[in-house]
């Protein structure tokens, strides 16, 4: 029913919120651990090779990630330039649909 | 034009809307460039010179820093909401969050 | 006597909202209120100029207009606190229907108030006994924070939502679903989240806060709102909307 989309929207904002809060955290301490002494394609594909904690938990951090900013995008396109409708929900949803994608793409090339 | 902007909480909302904005049209630049991964680690090399560059590693540094800022304006956003503090009480914790991220982010970057 | 008074500039919205500013030269008076000016202006200078008020003592709100583009009630603004640089401009409230110069449709507003389910609902018909609500009871302490709303109109004019979002359901009209959230003897729990909860409801609430800013009780609607946000989110995890 589509009265009830723009406060499940709102909830799935919040709640990938909360997640990512926790994800950054981790995301950045762990980045900036790993660049120390400069940033090199092998170094963070011999961290990340056959890992599959990174896998899940980068993972699940596309698919958070691309939530909330697809969402938060969303709002901000209703409020400020006023679009609405299936034209402004398809827009959002290929967004949503490229990051997933390339997020997983990217996943799979540090990973496989 | 604009009425009674002048108080804290409307900037607080401005800020947290476009650093979220700047941040979403960044991701999938960061996914894509990520992806490269998957043509292997001289590919991705050959972009990851790039990040040497001053201009590059300023351009980080501000990513981050927008990050932090909506990290904490999310907190403050979720603080109120869910346990439903005063604004006052809000406005703390962005402002010590902030600075203390922001203080971490830029020792932990090198930057100065 | 000679009494060298200061003139001040008083623009005017005069018309509807394709009207314009009007600017009058009055005397600036000592303790004097903007209500006490807008009425000498009627009576001595425009008889034409169209105003509310009502009790004139901060006790109904019909006096809420922008004051230099923030909304306040006339009957407790002094001139000499709001003036500035000898300038002082009165507009009809925001984002509400202009119906004559200064004076505003407020019906949207109470519709709003309703759409929200703005009332009470009881339990059961034929109640035959008090409902026992004690003074410290939690509840009632909610409700006792948000219940002193008297539909003024500030709030809704100072939204920042509201003014991108018409259809939104308003700092006022969610303060008093909250307070009523909280009246245990309603029946209506259910109804309310939904109505409250709808593509126009408290989720498009950014916490600007400028309702807490220019309300003139000290009420706080982000903070009931946020009280909705709460319950609309467990219900909504639990299933039951």
């Amino acid at each position: 029913m589509s009265n009830r989309l723009e406060i499940k929207l709102w909830l799935a904002h919040r709640l990938t919120g909360m997640a990512l809060g926790l994800f950054v955290i981790i995301h950045l301490i762990t980045i900036m651990i790993v660049i120390q002494g400069g940033l090199s394609a092998a170094e963070i594909m011999e961290r990340t090779s056959s890992n599959f904690i990174v896998a899940i938990f980068y993972g699940l951090f596309v698919v958070a990630a691309a939530v909330h900013s697809a969402i938060g995008l969303r709002t901000v396109a209703q409020e400020v330039l006023k679009w609405n409708g299936t034209c402004l929900n398809v827009v959002i949803l290929t967004f949503f649909s490229f990051l997933c994608v390339v997020g997983m793409a990217a996943i799979i090339g540090l990973v496989l | 034009m604009k009425r009674n902007h002048d108080k804290k909480e409307y900037w607080a909302s401005f800020v947290q809307r476009w650093s979220g904005v700047v941040l979403a049209l960044f991701l999938p630049a960061h996914f894509l460039i990520l992806s490269l991964a998957l043509q292997g680690a001289e590919v991705l090399d050959s972009f990851l010179h790039w990040t040497d560059l001053p201009m590059v590693k300023f351009a980080e540094a501000g990513l981050v820093g927008l990050l932090a800022v909506h990290f904490m304006g999310g907190i403050r956003i979720l603080v109120i909401e869910f346990f439903r503090w005063a604004e006052w009480q809000g406005h703390l914790i962005t402002i010590a969050g902030c600075s203390a991220v922001a203080c971490g982010s830029l020792f932990l970057l090198r930057a100065f | 006597m000679s009494n060298q008074q200061e003139m001040i500039t008083i623009s005017i919205w005069r018309g509807k909202e394709d009207g314009d500013l009007e600017s009058f030269k009055v005397p600036l008076v000592d303790n004097q209120t903007i209500l006490d000016l807008l009425t000498n202006i009627q009576r001595d200078v425009d008889p034409s100029l169209s105003y509310r008020f009502a009790c004139r003592v901060g006790m109904c709100g019909s006096c809420a207009m922008r004051v230099n583009g923030k909304p306040r009630w006339t009957c407790r603004t002094l001139v000499s606190k709001v003036v500035t640089n000898n300038v002082l401009r009165l507009e009809p409230l925001s984002n509400l229907p202009v119906v004559k110069d200064l004076v505003v449709d407020m019906a949207p507003f109470f519709d709003k108030w309703q759409k929200g389910k703005g009332r009470f609902e009881a339990k059961n018909s034929g109640v035959k006994e008090f409902a026992p609500i004690k003074p410290d009871n939690k509840m009632r302490q909610l409700a006792d924070e948000s219940i002193e709303c008297i539909n003024c109109g500030i709030c809704y004019s100072a939204c920042d939502v509201v003014e991108t979002n018409p259809n939104y359901l308003g700092p006022a009209a969610l303060n008093r679903a909250w307070s009523l959230m909280n009246d245990e003897r309603d029946g209506s729990r259910v109804d309310r989240l939904i109505a409250i909860s709808g593509d126009d409801g408290c989720q498009n609430c950014h916490t600007n806060s400028q309702c807490v800013a220019r309300c003139p009780l000290q009420l706080n609607p982000t903070a009931s709102i946020a009280g909705l946000k709460k319950l609309v989110a467990m219900a909504t995890l639990k299933g039951e909307l």
